[in-house]
């Protein structure tokens, strides 16, 4: 029996037929809608990868279930920006080359948008303190902070977000 | 007479194996190298850039792939610059050095009065209407390279030494499809494998009727001897087949690693194959003061972030397969074994995984793939591990013991230096003759490779930095490569060299105390090599070292220094922290020596990412026992967060050399080295155990 889910990712309304209404959002997203930029790190929520906005809140879509989604609205790395448009996160971790592997950066991105978000003026400890529920194996952090940082900067100064 | 050709280029001679003009202002680069995070694929655009003298932006790399490819083998060992750099850099010179010979000959002209700009053959700086394109039929690049290609001056380098930003960044920051997790083939099926608990292992039962209901859409079975996989349509349905046949697959002769078995004194009662190399032990014959002292640490995970994934496809008698692991070549050559077919038969292609830092489970997952993928022709079929799959079954690497034992002069400098191991191997790669996960579950398994380790002509395993690069007038090496093992084991970032550098670093560090020393000066006074002295003293001078900074009070600093492979990199760490029940790291320092710098930002990239990844094995890390692998996802392996991070400020020093040193792995073993130190300065007491655990840290201040 399949039911039809209906949400908003991205700013568009989505409708995704599924046999299980457990169907994790991240498997969703990756198969269903194709936005391959949330990742599976371990289906645990454990690690962070597949974070994404959920009206607004960072979560963990590994453990979302797609029913829980209805109506809701989901923003995920690919409604941050592009290459064309990058948000102010985007263009600040590539300024900083903030990354190694990369496979964690989509999901800290995200965290960090929301912490950004509630607080515009974040500390180094404040931002690590969010970035805590996202794992980055390389030892990127530092750049990561960096980026974050000064992303907050471009956004108080008014680079659009 | 020309020098010998870079090894990687005198094993894949033909140019057009590296170099291709494939379409007008276009420039094919071929590596064997592949990206693992490390940045390799932008270095060595930088290296064709700049030798062929070419915008980056012309340059289409193509890595990894049998197909297409020099075979290269694994990248790995901090290799890839060092080695596989240096083979472009002169096949690049090599090809420009035909072009500039087929434009005189065109010209009417000597070589030697023609440059290139852009790709744009010049003659004294006016333009000659001709470029590698316009000449690129007729320069025949499937001759053997020479070698006597030119390479440019460092002095004239415009894009080495150069931080260019990395090629592959942009799609991981904008969430494109780049990882091979990401792949989704026309047809394609999604599968988890059953995984065989232990070699000899057989299956038992299976309750497909439990495993059906936990899927809740259809899923199928594929089964061959012990080798049982689920397929279907549906990655969730097959997620939750997977993990609920953990419970409902029976296995007969299962063995499980027991909690005595994790702890590195475990090995010290098993069957090994011993080796004594080096000087002559004498005994002591002078008299002379010792000392001893033994050093340990646990089985740890390489941890990549995303679990292991490959792909396969067997169509018309062709096997293709996807992979994120660090050596195509291999892999296909220890497929065609398995599987039974001609290595013609297989491409085997690299596809971005996140970072592996070693030997993981990547091999085993696109064998994982390919022995489905054979059972079922015409079907592509992905294989993706689940999480706690990813920490049982990858390859982990071993527990060490390491005891060094050193005889002291009058002066309390070293003269005679033994470090004897105690390890299991560092090296169960397919290319070394370990099996692939799967073929042990097949019909008619592979037999147990014999005990090897690296081989010291390639840096050593277990023996990586066993030497100390200290002026010591007799040093050797006792290595006992322990045979059996309760988990497989193999490479991790650095392998034997963290373990080795952390006992020989802090066992120098404990004879300056003996003395009354500063570890900075008594380090100065037993070396001489140039470069060693040169990034101990930078780092010192980074850090504000000062001899007279009093310890003991719970806030300690430590430095430590090796030579990566005692020929690879220089690297010297101080580390500032704080104990109280647990160790906080409060700032990091270090100065490298890595030659000939292609990207900076990219080396200090490998550098920090080291560190912090070495600071993270130390404090937290160690795979856990108790009748099997317990520790199965990041709450039973932790690993560093953001939050315990420390500042860290790293400088490269002497980077216009003309020969380029692996920078990778280099600060494993001094980071490491430099925390205990901090940590025995700040505690008063001396902690040889990995990792530095609450308990031992109690149990450190509770002997004092």
């Amino acid at each position: 029996m399949t039911q039809e889910f209906k949400f908003t990712v991205n700013g568009k309304p989505v409708s995704v037929s599924l046999g299980n209404e457990e169907t994790p959002l991240l498997n969703v997203l990756r198969n269903e809608l194709g936005l391959m930029g949330t990742r599976f790190g371990c289906g645990l929520e454990q690690c962070g990868c597949c974070m994404v906005l959920i009206d607004g809140e960072p979560e963990k879509s590994c453990g979302k279930p797609v029913w829980s989604i209805a109506g809701k609205t989901v923003t995920t790395i690919e409604g941050l920006g592009s290459p064309e448009r990058p948000h102010p996160l985007q263009q600040a971790f590539i300024d900083e080359q903030a990354g190694q592997c990369g496979y964690c950066l989509a999901g800290i991105v995200i965290t960090a948008k929301a912490l950004l978000d509630k607080n515009p003026s974040p500390t180094r400890a404040q931002i690590a303190a969010a970035l805590d529920s996202n794992i980055c194996r390389c030892g990127t952090h530092n750049r990561i902070l960096r980026a974050v940082a000064k992303a907050a900067a471009q956004i108080r100064a008014g680079a659009g977000a | 007479m020309n020098a010998p050709l870079p090894g990687p280029l005198a094993d894949n001679p033909s140019l057009d194996r590296w170099v291709s003009f494939p379409s007008p202002g276009k420039v094919g680069i071929f590596t064997g190298r592949v990206e693992l995070g490390q940045g390799v694929l932008t270095a060595m655009a930088q290296i064709a850039a700049d030798e062929l003298d070419v915008a980056m932006a012309r340059i289409v790399l193509r890595s990894g792939d049998t197909e297409l490819t020099p075979n290269e083998g694994y990248t790995a060992g901090s290799q890839s610059i060092q080695f596989g750099g240096v083979a472009m850099r002169q096949a690049c010179a090599d090809v420009r050095a035909l072009f500039l010979n087929q434009a005189a000959k065109i010209i009417g002209c000597a070589p030697d009065e023609l440059s290139v700009r852009d790709g744009a053959i010049l003659r004294k700086d006016a333009a000659t209407g001709q470029d590698y394109w316009t000449l690129a039929g007729a320069v025949n690049l499937a001759v053997q390279a020479t070698g006597s290609g030119p390479r440019k001056p460092i002095a004239d380098m415009t894009v080495i030494g150069g931080s260019s930003e990395r090629l592959d960044l942009p799609d991981k920051i904008f969430g494109n499809a780049i990882f091979i997790h990401d792949m989704r083939l026309p047809g394609m099926v999604h599968a988890r494998v059953v995984r065989q608990p232990n070699r000899g292992a057989t299956i038992d039962a299976v309750d497909e009727k439990a495993i059906l209901r936990a899927a809740k859409t259809p899923v199928q079975f594929v089964r061959h001897g012990s080798f049982l996989a689920i397929l279907g349509d549906d990655e969730t349905a097959v997620d939750l087949a997977a993990t609920a046949a953990v419970d409902h697959v029976g296995w007969q002769n299962v063995e499980a690693p027991t909690a005595a078995q994790q702890e590195a004194n475990w090995l010290l009662q098993r069957p090994a194959v011993d080796r004594i190399f080096g000087a002559p032990d004498e005994g002591n014959p002078q008299g002379r003061q010792r000392f001893e002292a033994t050093y340990t640490r646990g089985y740890l995970a390489h941890a990549s972030i995303s679990p292991s994934c490959g792909l396969a496809e067997y169509r018309d008698g062709h096997l293709t397969v996807w992979t994120h692991c660090q050596g195509v070549y291999p892999l296909r050559a220890a497929l065609a074994k398995t599987l039974g077919l001609e290595a013609s038969a297989i491409t085997v292609h690299h596809v971005q995984g996140s970072g592996c830092y070693g030997h993981n489970g990547a091999d085993d997952a696109a064998t994982d793939a390919a022995i489905i993928a054979m059972r079922m022709p015409g079907r592509p079929v992905r294989v993706r591990w689940r999480r706690e799959e990813e920490f049982v079954y990858e390859p982990k690497t071993p527990a060490m013991i390491v005891k060094v034992r050193a005889l002291v002069d009058d002066a309390g400098k070293p003269v005679d230096w033994t470090q004897e191991i105690w390890s299991p191997t560092h090296n169960n790669r397919p290319g070394a003759g370990g099996n692939l996960l799967g073929a042990l579950a097949l019909p008619n398994p592979p037999p147990e490779p014999p005990p090897n380790d690296v081989p010291e002509s390639n840096g050593g395993g277990a023996t990586r930095n066993g030497e100390p690069l200290y002026d010591i007038a007799a040093k050797r090496i006792v290595h006992h490569l322990v045979a059996e093992t309760p988990v497989r084991t193999s490479a991790l970032r650095g392998l034997g060299a963290m373990p080795n550098v952390f006992a020989l670093e802090c066992g120098i560090d404990e004879l300056a105390e003996r003395v009354g020393k500063d570890p900075v000066d008594y380090r100065l006074s037993i070396i001489a090599d140039k470069r060693a002295r040169a990034v101990i003293e930078k780092v010192a001078a980074m850090a504000r070292w000062d001899a007279k900074a009093p310890g003991g009070a719970g806030h300690g600093r430590g430095i430590a220094f090796a030579r990566y492979k005692n020929r690879a990199a220089y690297s010297a760490v101080v580390v500032e922290l704080d104990v109280a029940e647990e160790i906080r790291l409060a700032h990091v320092w270090c100065a490298t020596d890595a030659g000939l710098v292609i990207n900076p930002d990219g080396a200090i990239n490998q550098i920090e990412g080291g560190i912090i990844q070495s600071a993270s094995w130390v404090l937290k890390e160690q795979v856990r026992f108790d009748n099997g692998v317990s520790s199965i996802d990041w709450e039973t392996y932790p690993v560093l967060k953001f939050s315990e991070v420390p500042e860290i400020d790293i400088e490269l020093i002497n980077t216009k050399d003309e020969v380029p040193l692996g920078v990778g792995e280099v600060t494993a073993g001094p980071t490491a080295a430099a925390i205990g130190n901090a940590v025995s300065h700040a505690l008063g007491a001396r902690i040889r155990d990995l990792p530095l655990t609450r308990e031992r840290i109690m149990a450190a201040l509770l002997k004092e």
